[in-house]
């Protein structure tokens, strides 16, 4: 991180070195904006990954290029540009995917379709400014050290209204997510929701792109979770772990990024990765032993049968 | 909740009554002409070939298609307005091996998945007595389907068998007062296609839960059933198997010649059926062991 003025370094004693960064106050803006995202990503992450729309969040996450170059184009702050571009891009995945979770080829080919299209008109935007948009590398990466207290104020304000939703359509969401048919005939309007989840994927995106960036946007969104699903099947442990992981990763990644001199995105991005990979590792060993066992108890199972 | 009956009209003895009814999808007409009475607490199965119409009739009874003529009334209402009180089972619904929720999440979503809001993770007083009484209904039908071993795993990595257990139970968790189960029986092995159509009889008579069961083969039901509805050629005809599967009704409902012989072991076998080879096969790809009537009902 920023390394030019203060050269911070570490003392190895840890109260002394976290005392130094809450001195602070772009850094304790960006520890809150960091966890107010971390919580709201690893929970609308969470159902992301079970729906499998991955695809569609990283989509959405892309919004913020033409979003962001869009609106300093026509002059208008970069965060409405945001908030446009990543609604419009959950109506045209929600039209074009039509019912249910999208994991069908077809779907995808529709989704990268509206992907393919938000970046060719993000680089127009930015060859019709003329090419001195300064601000690119902060268009994709964020800009985490630079929040102001109304931007953490509105960040939170967002956060909290995208999670009070998610909170009130919780429970049929995830019917109508792992159980469409069923769903639907027990009177759950599956396709608003379908609509609906798209629409609080956007906002989260949008609202904290402009913070993280889209690429990191999309590193928590998905790690914690899938992270997460992968230690446990119990939804409400899983969806603790998720948030809980995801706090751990920025904090982490931030932490790491004060006492270096490379970016946190980078960090939040290889912590999340790293974290993932690792947990992948260890649930294939332990299945493989897991089998290997079943294997051998089958034939007195059988037996008795 | 939990203990709460759906609100059927008890005063009906009739779960399904259709009369004169039609379908149209499009500009054809998938059936016409049908009648069907189904009573209460009656095991009925539902019988035809592919693209018949069979999953069409459920979705009328269930309010999701309506009909282009003739009337319908399930548990003394129009068709979707009771459809609190009918457990559904899809056809085909299996899980990806990927997907992260426990059998018991299943199950449980069918008891309260349709409520907004969230159970809440700490509880105390009635909420607290609530929650208790609903994890305690699930553990009840999951128990009565003889998935209590495997509830609590990965519900993705059950095997077919296993997983429709699990549906069965989530279909019951309610209590409902009428049970639509579209091909429950399709793609299990012999053993367990008997083993599921024995579970859903004992529903049937422990619980007084009327049931209309698509199949595509009535052997392995045979000794379950009360009554068949055949749908072919865009009519049906119900009655008992022996009014019903006989070389003359099949004949007529056809329109062509169709024979029906007994084997020895009391299995039917269908000779002439019009069908489309191909997807009779298809359908039966998954099925473990040997089906030698292929040309069964
Ligand atoms: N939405 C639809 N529009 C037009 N035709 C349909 C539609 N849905 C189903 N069909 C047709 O209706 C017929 C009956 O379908 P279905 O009830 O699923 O048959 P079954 O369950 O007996 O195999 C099939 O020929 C099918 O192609
Ligand atoms: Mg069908």
């Amino acid at each position: 991180m920023p390394s030019e003025s203060a050269s911070p370094t570490l003392s190895w004693n840890l109260a002394r070195d976290l005392g130094e960064v809450l001195e602070y106050h772009f850094m304790v803006n960006a520890l809150l904006a960091g966890s107010v995202v971390a919580v709201m990503a690893g929970l609308v992450g969470w159902l992301m990954v079970l729906r499998r729309q991955a695809f569609a969040g990283h989509t959405l996450s892309m919004m913020a290029f033409p979003g962001a170059s869009g609106a300093s184009l026509v002059g208008i702050p970069a965060a409405w540009g945001y908030f446009a571009f990543c609604g419009a891009g959950a109506l045209a995945i929600g039209r074009l995917s039509g019912r249910g979770r999208g994991t069908s080829p077809e779907q995808g080919a529709r989704i990268g379709a509206v992907q393919a299209t938000a970046l060719a008109l993000g680089f127009l935007f930015v060859s019709l400014y003329g090419g001195v948009l300064g601000d690119l590398e902060s268009l994709l990466f964020g800009n985490i050290l630079a929040i102001s207290d109304g931007q953490l104020l509105l960040l939170a304000a967002v956060a909290f209204a995208v999670l009070a939703t998610l909170g009130a359509l919780a429970r049929p969401l995830l019917f109508a997510s792992v159980d469409p048919d069923v769903a639907g005939a027990r009177g759950v309007p599956v396709r608003l929701l379908s609509g609906g989840f798209l629409l609080l994927l956007a906002v989260a995106v949008a609202a904290t792109s402009q913070i993280t960036g889209p690429l990191l946007v999309f590193a928590l969104l998905v790690a914690p979770p899938a992270t997460a699903q992968l230690i446990t099947v119990r939804p409400a442990v899983s969806l603790l772990l998720s948030v809980l992981l995801g706090l751990m990763i920025v904090w982490l990644g931030m932490g790491i990024a004060y006492f270096s001199v490379y970016p946190a995105g980078f960090f939040i991005s290889a912590i999340a990765f790293a974290v993932y990979l690792l947990v992948r590792i260890a649930v294939g060993l332990r299945g493989r032993s897991a089998s290997a066992r079943g294997a051998a108890d089958a034939r007195p199972a059988e037996a008795r049968a | 909740m939990a203990g709460m009956r759906a609100p059927g009209n008890a005063a009906v003895a009739q779960s399904i009554e259709l009369e004169r009814a039609s379908v149209r999808l499009g500009a054809r007409e998938i059936w016409g002409d049908v009648s069907m009475r189904m009573d209460r607490g009656e095991f009925v199965a539902l019988l035809g070939g592919n693209g018949s119409g069979k999953s069409t009739l459920l979705k009328v009874v269930l309010g999701a298609i309506p009909l282009a003529s003739g009337r319908v009334s399930v548990l003394g209402n129009p068709a979707g307005a009771a459809n609190r009180a009918i457990g559904y089972l899809p056809q085909r619904r299996s899980f990806d091996e990927s997907t992260r929720l426990r059998g018991s999440d299943i199950v449980r979503l069918g008891l309260d998945g349709d409520r907004w809001g969230f159970p809440p993770p700490v509880a105390w007083g009635r909420s607290a007595a609530r929650q208790q009484a609903a994890r305690a209904r699930v553990a009840e039908v999951i128990e009565m389907v003889g998935a209590g071993a495997y509830a609590g795993r990965p519900i993705g990595q059950l095997s077919g068998g296993e997983q429709q257990r699990l549906l069965i139970a989530q279909a019951l968790v309610r209590r409902p007062e009428l049970l639509l189960l579209d091909e429950p029986l399709d793609s299990l092995d012999l053993p367990t296609q008997a083993s599921v159509a024995a579970l859903v009889q004992d529903v049937c008579r422990d619980a007084g839960v009327g049931v209309l069961l698509v199949a595509h083969d009535v052997n392995p039901l045979l000794p379950y059933i009360d009554r068949v509805v055949y749908l072919a050629g865009g009519h049906a005809v119900e009655g008992t198997v022996e009014q019903v599967i006989t070389s003359e009704t099949l004949t007529d409902l056809h329109g062509v010649p169709v024979e029906v012989l007994k084997a020895s072991d009391g299995r039917l076998v269908v000779v002439g059926q019009p069908e489309a080879p191909a997807h009779h096969h298809d359908r039966h790809a998954h099925a473990a062991g040997d089906h030698t009537h292929a040309h069964a009902i």
